[in-house]
């Protein structure tokens, strides 16, 4: 009967052990935030379910880590990767969203599946498809809290994420365009009856995902180091969503937070207690946890922790 | 022709239009036609009700002028529509809102998710931001004192008429010549339908903002609006000032249930059998 605490030589009811367990979840946890967030931003505006969320996820830190390379510095990088992703949001408006307008929602989504692909191969065309270590300067070190061992860089990952979510809820609740775009995701036709052009909406939301896309790139690729695999963080964040709730900014973030605690906490102490009288029990929960959340939320509240309720007159 | 019916002619043909429709034909997804040529004008500074029954094409008419029709799948195949003076069709909802005609939709189309204020913050999206809005803002409260009231409630949450007002203040914030407002009595307790109406005069006389509204409530509409319009399966088949069609036979029979005989029981009326045809 070997749990990982045990493998580990430490007392899995330690509460330093606990400590530094769950703050490794929380941390992986706003990772998975991160990637959920622009899912959560394109569902808002438009009812589309992004499917290449992921794919802009790699598209965004491949662009960068290629900037990188020719030896642009840092800040450069960032703007011209943010560039590309706006260049990149103004020709999915035009050639893929503007026909699509009034089709079925499935029609849209099929659509983003086949910008994925797209995107997938257009990237690999541009920088190859090896594996690219990046390393922007985030501090790789560990610290102390109590003694609770805790990686610097997913600290720093937090605060990111930290500053991302509260710039982003200040701008959807405190500025015009912000306004606007709540509006859009409320009542396309009820917007454009007051005169907001659903076409600049769309740009600027496909925009702001690209910005989130490129930072949680950026924060994976230093993790991992920019490759293909990162697109499957993309099925990673769907249980995140269903969680939160696809609409809500808040709900990634909480959605992501349960799921990463969630996963870690369950490894070493689930495990522990099925072996107890299970003892073939081999654990490996962390691969499934999410899932078999999500499936529960799906059964008792679809539409998440914070998702907007669907308000319908009968 | 004798001078009075001359005079008559100038009186009845407006004089400096805001809005003019000229035989438009709309079709929906490219077989339903909707409107078979329908003919309007709007003078600046009145109020002009569209009326007639479920599917006359009131919606659709005011939606053809504020080209929000394009969402639909419906499209103007013929007749022009002109707002001061010009060709207006083929411009989109966004540039219509900037010339000054704003629709406010059936259903009142609340934000749902957005407070009463942002509701209405919203509604000013054309004009950029600035103070002026602000001032706005307070002068929307004076005409609505129930929406100041409910600013930071969720539009959804409010009630029917709160809702009318807020679509009704909404397209107010950005400034409108001209508020296409349909069916402003849906769904509304007559009390409250006749206070809309009061606010809706208010506005046009201190405001000047011109009313081109879509009414089932033949009674009401007719009240408060300087002529009228009567739409029959996507054709105008009469129209007049406002108290001579109060006043007129057909109407009266046809849309207020009343005739000679006074008051008819429901069970008796003679469902929709017209005494002639206007067309």
């Amino acid at each position: 009967m070997e749990t990982i605490a045990t493998l580990l030589g430490v007392d899995p009811f330690d509460l330093w052990f606990f400590v530094e367990v769950l703050v490794g979840g929380l941390m992986a946890g706003v990772m998975y935030s991160l990637v959920a967030l622009g899912f959560v931003l394109i569902f808002k505006a438009s009812s589309v379910f992004n499917f290449a969320q992921g794919v802009m996820v790699l598209f965004a830190a491949l662009n960068f880590v290629g900037f990188l390379d020719m030896g642009i510095p840092v800040w450069l990088c960032f703007i011209l990767a943010m560039g590309v992703m706006v260049l990149l949001s103004f020709v999915i408006e035009r050639v893929v969203l503007r026909p699509l307008v009034n089709q079925p929602h499935i029609s849209l989504f099929m659509a983003t599946i086949g910008i994925a692909i797209f995107l997938e191969g257009f990237g690999e065309m541009l920088w190859g498809s090896s594996i690219k270590p990046l390393d922007v300067g985030i501090p790789d070190d560990v610290f102390f809290l109590g003694e609770a061992m805790i990686q610097q860089n997913d600290m720093f990952a937090a605060v990111v994420a930290s500053v991302l979510v509260i710039a982003l809820a200040l701008f959807f609740h405190y500025t015009r365009i912000g306004r606007a775009l709540r509006a859009v995701a409320d009542d396309h036709q009820a917007a454009l009856s007051i005169g907001i052009p659903l076409n600049h909406i769309w740009i600027i939301v496909w925009s702001v995902a690209g910005f989130v896309a490129l930072v949680a790139g950026i924060m994976w690729g230093s993790k991992l180091g920019v490759q293909f695999s990162l697109t499957v963080l993309a099925l990673k964040a769907l249980p995140v969503l269903i969680l939160g709730g696809f609409t809500s900014i808040p709900g990634a973030i909480v959605g992501g937070l349960i799921i990463g605690a969630g996963e870690k906490l369950s490894e070493i102490y689930l495990v522990d207690a099925i072996q107890s009288f299970y003892p073939s029990f081999s654990g490996a929960i962390e691969e499934w946890f999410a899932y078999i959340l999500a499936l529960a939320f799906l059964v008792f509240r679809p539409q998440g922790l914070f998702g907007e309720k669907i308000i319908e007159r009968v | 022709m004798s001078a009075v019916a001359l005079d008559q002619i100038a009186e009845t043909a407006p004089k400096d239009a805001l809005l003019r429709v000229n035989n438009v034909e709309v079709i929906y997804d490219h077989v339903i036609l909707v409107l078979k040529g329908v003919s309007l004008s709007v003078p600046e500074g009145g109020i002009v009700a569209l009326l007639g029954a479920n599917g006359a094409g009131k919606s659709t008419t005011l939606k053809s002028i504020s080209n929000l029709l394009r969402a639909e799948r419906g499209e103007v195949t013929k007749g022009s529509i002109e707002l001061l003076g010009e060709k207006v069709h083929h411009l989109t909802a966004n540039d219509l809102v900037k010339r000054g005609c704003v629709q406010v939709m059936e259903g009142r189309h609340c934000f749902e998710h957005l407070t009463i204020e942002e509701n209405l913050l919203t509604g000013a999206y054309t004009r950029g931001g600035g103070s002026e809005v602000k001032a706005d803002l307070e002068k929307i409260y004076e005409y609505f004192p129930r929406l100041k009231e409910r600013r930071k409630s969720q539009a959804g949450y409010t009630s029917g008429g709160e809702q009318q007002m807020c679509a009704i203040g909404r397209a107010m914030m950005a400034k409108p010549k001209l508020i296409l407002l349909d069916e402003p009595s849906m769904g509304l307790a007559p009390q409250l339908v006749e206070q809309i109406f009061q606010i809706v005069k208010q506005l046009n006389e201190n405001e000047g903002v011109t009313f081109l509204l879509a009414e089932q409530n033949t009674n009401v509409a007719l009240r408060y609006a300087d002529y009228g319009y009567i739409l029959e399966s996507g054709r105008v088949v009469m129209d007049g000032e406002a108290d001579a069609l109060l006043s007129n036979e057909d109407v009266k029979e046809f849309y207020l249930g009343l005739s000679k005989e006074g008051r008819k029981n429901f069970r008796e009326v003679k469902h929709y059998k017209r005494r002639k045809r206007w067309l």
